[in-house]
């Protein structure tokens, strides 16, 4: 594989592939730590044990949780989606100084730091009496992933071309036929992109979700929090362990699916 | 900019009123979320904001504690610390894998891609969580270095500063990574080579021709890391084990342990508007929107 490589340049990569072991530390810690057959954190010594993969999907605490944080992710997608690309497409239309405003507008619930962000939800949720609520926690997460999903519609609408759309309208089609039969079906992988975007940010969420949530809303990272917090129980190394496989499927299908792409797409060039 | 809509006029924003403002249709699109951002988001941050200036009286007195209250001069000069030196670090270590992916095979760039991508979206709570489970007093290495009798008492890897920068430097890595690489490829291979044909080493070549191209990446990726990890909240705070205070554990302890609502929300404003310096230096040196993918 490296055949090319100079012996310096050698030494250079072996730096990096040590970077990038330590880079995958967690993946060696926590996945043997799920399989022991112990109640408390340790290697396993005398056999493995699924046992902490049963508990995280048969005790209720766990799967309560587990299906908490999937119907907020999921709702808070929708939402954060819906309203993102609309502002995307809006955004990539007008191309105005306005435009560019409104852009870094609609781009700073990334850029503020987490624990500003809390503080606000806090405040207007008590106000507003959505503490400790599912309105309130979905709300909360739609506007912070809502950044993700206009940033990835709007690079899927940089290679789009306006004319579609002129032509579409020149058709006599209005905006919203538009928008549901040119715009939308060309955008399709970048709105799903960004739904993933959403999806992942929320379904992580833990510093705003700490402080707007109290008994009723228990997400998944929040019993993670107070398990490491009290840190006795070998359940957390197997949900660790469940959502990096999770990760590594995910990011792995993605880069398969882009270099078939890439491959079919200089086939193709190759071709004509 | 496009002249022909440039002549937008907002509802409200030309108050002569004499000629009808031409609005474009495609306002449509944007307000709902803009409705949404400003009723939850910004006005609630604006609450934040009046609270630091009111909480308990309305005046200057929360402000006044940064440069008299000696616990947070201490908070943020840990605060500022860790940053520096977790930026430090997240470069140089970065700055490795970045070189050696601009200049591998793609088969092997992949591979190092997929390597630094993992660890990116992997949970941030399963990564500090591993990292306790590793560091503790009892926890695997010390463990292991107490069972081969290389030491006879625990030595004391996290719940301290150590632990906190190396989890932190961990998170890091791959932010520094992905913009150092973008820098690094757009470098002219050839100007290497010419460096090298006019008789410099290979460590000449690099330090004084590669190394000053590649300054504007390193300063963008130092400027986003230095961002991330002034308001970096969950690994601090797992890894410190509240020994370690940085800005945004102090905030979260203020409002929710001591209900110190002045306090903790001026110190956040103090965080915000840190940051939006750090942003606004970054802006003269980087592209910020090609870095945000708006462009």
């Amino acid at each position: 594989m490296s055949e090319g490589y100079g012996w310096r340049f050698r030494i250079v990569l072996a730096g990096a592939w040590v970077v990038l072991l330590f880079l995958l530390v967690p993946i060696f810690v926590s996945a043997p730590i799920s399989l022991t057959p112990d109640r408390f954190l340790t290697l396993p010594k005398d056999g493995v044990s699924l046992r902490n993969y049963e508990n995280l999907f048969t005790n209720p605490d766990w799967t309560s949780s587990i299906w908490q944080s999937l119907v907020i992710a999921v709702v808070s997608t929708v939402i954060a989606t819906s309203l993102g690309t609309l502002c995307a497409v809006g955004l990539w239309r007008i191309a105005s100084r306005w435009s560019e405003l409104v852009r870094g507008f609609v781009l700073l619930p990334i850029i503020i730091p987490s624990i500003v962000s809390a503080l606000a939800f806090y405040r207007i949720f008590v106000d507003l009496g959505l503490l400790d609520s599912y309105p309130g926690v979905i709300m909360a997460h739609a506007v912070l992933a809502v950044p993700y999903v206009v940033i990835t519609v709007s690079t899927s609408l940089a290679n789009f071309d306006l004319r579609l759309e002129q032509a579409a309208r020149n058709l006599g089609a209005d905006m919203r036929q538009t928008l549901r039969m040119v715009i939308l079906p060309c955008i399709a992988p970048g709105v799903l992109a960004g739904a993933v975007f959403a999806f992942i940010s929320s379904w992580d969420e833990i510093v705003v979700t700490l402080f707007i949530s109290k008994l009723n809303i228990f997400t998944l990272p929040r019993r993670m929090w107070s398990g490491i917090r009290d840190q006795a129980d070998p359940t957390i190394a197997a949900c660790a362990t469940t959502l990096i496989f999770l990760t590594i499927l995910v990011i792995g299908s993605q880069m398969w699916l882009r270099a078939r792409r890439l491959r079919a797409q200089s086939q193709a060039e190759g071709a004509a | 900019m496009s002249s022909s809509t440039g002549t937008i006029a907002l509802e409200g924003l030309d108050p002569r009123g004499k000629q009808p403002s031409r609005i474009n249709p495609y306002w449509v699109l944007v307000l709902p979320l803009v409705l949404f951002l400003l009723v939850l988001y910004l006005y609630p941050i604006g609450q934040v904001l009046w609270i630091s200036f009111s909480d308990p009286d309305v005046g200057l007195q929360n402000y006044e504690r940064l440069v008299t209250n000696r616990g947070i001069l201490k908070m943020l000069g840990n605060t500022f610390r860790i940053c520096f030196i977790t930026t430090g670090i997240s470069l140089v270590l970065g700055y490795l894998i970045a070189y050696a992916m601009a200049h591998v095979t793609d088969r092997h760039r992949i591979w190092i891609l997929m390597f630094v991508l993992v660890p990116f979206w992997v949970s941030v709570l399963a990564r500090a969580f591993s990292w306790v489970v590793l560091l503790h007093d009892n926890g695997i290495i010390n463990r292991a270095l107490l069972d081969w009798g290389v030491i006879s008492e625990p030595i004391h890897l996290v719940r301290n500063e150590l632990g906190v920068l190396i989890g932190m430097v961990h998170y890091m890595i791959p932010y520094a990574v992905l913009p150092l690489y973008a820098n690094l490829r757009g470098i002219d291979p050839r100007l290497v080579s010419a460096a090298r044909g006019l008789g410099a080493g290979p460590f000449e070549s690099f330090w004084r021709v590669y190394l000053p191209l590649s300054l504007p990446g390193i300063a963008g990726a130092g400027l986003l890391v230095f961002i991330l990890t002034l308001g970096f909240f969950v690994t601090p705070s797992i890894l410190g084990g509240g020994k370690t205070l940085m800005i945004a554990e102090y905030v979260s302890v203020q409002i929710l342990q001591t209900v110190r609502w002045g306090v903790g929300s001026m110190l956040a404003m103090v965080l915000l508007v840190l940051v939006f310096l750090v942003f606004a230096v970054m802006s003269r040196i980087v592209d910020l929107r090609t870095m945000f993918g708006a462009k």
